[in-house]
């Protein structure tokens, strides 16, 4: 159990065979084992602070010296960072990096992991989430996930929706369910593909469909802040563009952070991008800024395909 | 192609002669004979066990067909007002009367002795029909009818053609007389086999003609329903504790093991443990289904739990992530997402105990399920027989007539044994679920 959950820590990758052309090789390992390069030595990568502009004038979530162990094993170090409201922020950097730990961090997904310890202070709303007086249950709702493979419940694609509604307790009957219902996929621009359908299985969709099924899922619960865990990493490139569409749109009103591997992709659709390294928030900048001009040797490094 | 670019890298690097190609058709018979030499063996151990499977049920099926048939004899009873006090109907000899009209069938029949082996081509159990139907109609009294009545199991058996007329009539269990008049009833239409309701309708007999497996067959019901009330919601939750809440450390780390180990108990020790503690300590009722339902939940347990937690670590976690990701709480993810996942799981373990709780006769044993109960249980609290402990004493019981219904038990226990799993796959099929 131990080790399974390890291994979904960065990517999720049970539904093998389901999807077995989106393979992406060279994610399976373990979270927390550094990509060695040759290029970087651990000591120089130590030693730096974040460059850039980690921290933003009206942030939604703030995050100060952040440290996260598996065991003894330190997976972030003192991350600090401001995510911006209403901002898309990308988070790139090899794999390894810890971008995906840092990510599960801001809606304690880490939780699951027994042997996950988080220190240091997540503000939301002026509340540190990882406060012992936080109940996970409200952070969840707030703050929603969508996970790099699809995960639909194995129920119908209305259930899949109306599920987060109705543990929450969002509505009070019928007609409102069904709004929601309608609301989230009209969002997640899945509600023409589906409307006819909504009492098939959401197994039974494609894979692109899946994922935006699970993403009016997380719309449903009605959340301020989106987190994404490589959201298109198992979808085809027409399917990533209706995502990365769909992320650009839902911006207006959420907060969205992405964690991505595709560096055009973080270029298309963030405004905020940040570039982690061997556990260390090296580099945080406006995202053209970053991919035109890094400060930091590493960015540039990564960014220019030398390494990673 | 992939292969032709892999040798022009191998004969750069190498400098061996042979091409990669041609090693690999080298060795190429060699794999295809020892994969063909794997199937064969396989196909072979397959139809090696499908024959056995064909021989034992072959040998069930042969032997048992003939106990769902019973030889009944057909007399012309008078009921005789002499006979029958209508003020003590139920003490009447109606022994006399079965008596009466087989001497009516053989007038000539005169001597004691011979008079004697006559009666004993009728059941024992006749009288007591007579007795059920008179206490039922007391105006049958004074009226003659005709009666399909039981024979008794040496007449079933010669019937049947189980007993060897060529033999001695010293090594015979039926004489050469009786043998005459079986023929004679039979020649005057008087004997019939017929399908043997008895077989179903009554419990245990000394008597194998009146011998039944309802009896045995509702204690295992009774049994079985206390094992599965008792193991599957606290195996079910004990699973599930262990599997999604307990912290994993030390403690509950020895729990697996004892778990693990518990499956592998000899089930007599549960027989004496259930004695120890439910009928000496706690003082419950003996053979009863109730205690043998306890004892056989000990057991089952362990089946169980394990089946369960594999079944629910079976559950893809990207499920768990995918509803805690909603905001839904872990009690919330394990029991809408989780456990209808692993219901399917969690009822083939369920199953897979109980069948091993159907067979199981040792610790039941112990508990003294395994007295000679007649009356057909009505409660759990009743003393009860099972019904591989009714095979048992049926297979130790001298008459031949037991043979067959040995067999026969068996077969009643095989198809109790099928339908119990057809309910089962019938249920997974319901409950199960894709994704």
């Amino acid at each position: 159990m131990i080790t399974a959950e390890h291994t979904s820590i960065n990517k999720v990758q049970y539904f093998n065979g389901l999807n077995e052309k989106e393979q992406d090789t060279q994610d399976t390992m373990p979270a927390f084992t550094p990509t060695t390069s040759s290029l970087v030595t651990e000591s120089n990568v130590m030693t730096q602070e974040t460059v850039g502009k980690p921290f933003v004038k009206s942030p939604r979530m703030t995050c100060r010296e952040v440290n996260v162990w598996y065991d003894d094993k330190q997976a972030i170090m003192d991350v600090n960072i401001d995510i911006g409201k209403n901002q898309v922020l990308a988070m790139i950097g090899p794999s390894g990096c810890g971008k995906s730990t840092f990510l599960r961090c801001l809606n304690r997904m880490n939780d699951t992991v027994p042997i996950c310890r988080v220190d240091g202070e997540i503000i939301l709303d002026g509340l540190d989430i990882y406060d012992k007086k936080i109940d996970v249950v409200p952070l969840r709702a707030k703050v929603g996930m969508v996970f790099q493979k699809p995960n639909p419940f194995p129920k119908s694609i209305y259930d899949n929706i109306a599920y987060g509604p109705k543990i929450h307790g969002l509505v009070n009957n019928q007609t409102e369910l069904d709004e929601v219902v309608e609301y989230s996929l009209t969002k997640a621009g899945l509600w023409d593909e589906v409307k006819d359908r909504l009492d098939q299985p959401g197994t039974g969709l494609s894979g692109g469909q899946q994922q935006r099924l699970c993403i009016a899922r997380a719309i449903a619960v009605r959340p301020e802040i989106i987190l994404m865990d490589e959201p298109c990493s198992a979808l085809d490139p027409i399917a990533t563009a209706t995502v990365e569409d769909l992320i650009d749109e839902l911006r207006e009103q959420y907060t969205i952070v992405i964690v991505t591997h595709n560096m055009q992709q973080a270029a298309r659709v963030s405004q905020r991008t940040a570039y982690f390294h061997l556990g260390k928030l090296i580099e945080v900048g406006i995202t053209d800024q970053l991919f035109t001009n890094p400060s930091h040797q590493l960015t540039e490094d990564y960014i220019t395909g030398r390494f990673g | 192609m992939y292969i032709r670019t892999q040798m022009g890298h191998q004969d750069k690097k190498t400098t061996t002669k042979a091409s990669a190609t041609e090693r690999v058709q080298l060795g190429l018979a060699k794999r295809r004979r020892k994969e063909e030499r794997f199937r064969k063996l396989s196909f072979a151990a397959v139809l090696l066990s499908i024959g056995f499977l064909v021989l034992l049920f072959a040998s069930i099926i042969s032997n048992g067909w003939p106990a769902f048939q019973r030889t009944d004899i057909l007399l012309d009873v008078h009921f005789d007002q002499k006979v029958l006090d209508v003020n003590s109907l139920v003490n009447a000899n109606y022994g006399k009367l079965v008596k009466q009209a087989m001497r009516d069938v053989f007038p000539e029949v005169t001597s004691r002795r011979d008079k004697r082996e006559l009666y004993r081509l009728v059941s024992s159990g006749a009288s007591y029909e007579l007795q059920k139907m008179v206490t039922a109609d007391p105006t049958l009294i004074g009226k003659t009818v005709s009666l399909w009545l039981p024979a008794d199991d040496l007449t079933d058996m010669l019937m049947k053609g189980k007993i060897d007329r060529s033999l001695p009539e010293a090594e015979r269990p039926i004489s050469n007389k009786q043998i005459q008049w079986i023929d004679q009833l039979i020649a005057q239409k008087r004997l019939k086999k017929n399908f043997n309701t008895t077989f179903f309708q009554a419990g245990d007999s000394r008597e194998p003609e009146l011998s039944g497996i309802k009896g045995a067959l509702t204690g295992s019901l009774f049994t079985l329903l206390v094992t599965l009330v008792l193991s599957f919601p606290v195996a079910v939750a004990a699973a599930i504790y262990l599997e999604e809440f307990a912290p994993k450390n030390k403690w509950t780390d020895l729990v697996e093991v004892n778990i693990n180990n518990l499956a592998a108990v000899p089930s007599i020790v549960f027989g004496l443990l259930g004695l120890a503690v439910f009928l000496n300590f706690f003082g419950m009722p003996r053979s009863s289904p109730l205690v043998g339902g306890m004892v056989l939940s000990l057991m089952t347990l362990p089946t169980i739990i394990i089946a369960s937690r594999a079944s629910l670590k079976a559950v893809p976690p990207s499920i768990r992530e995918a509803a805690l990701g909603v905001g839904a709480s872990k009690m919330q993810t394990v029991f809408h997402h989780v456990i209808p996942l692993a219901m399917p799981g969690m009822m083939t373990g369920t199953i897979i105990g109980l069948s091993q709780a159907l067979g199981e006769t040792a610790p039941l044993l112990m508990i003294g399920m395994v007295a000679f109960i007649v009356d057909v249980p009505g409660s759990v609290t009743d003393p009860a027989t099972v019904l591989p402990v009714q095979i048992f004493l049926w297979a130790d019981s001298p008459e031949r007539a037991f043979v067959e219904r040995t067999s026969a038990a068996i077969l009643v226990l095989l198809m109790f044994l099928i339908s119990m799993n057809g309910v089962a796959i019938y249920l997974r099929r319901k409950f199960e679920r894709r994704w």
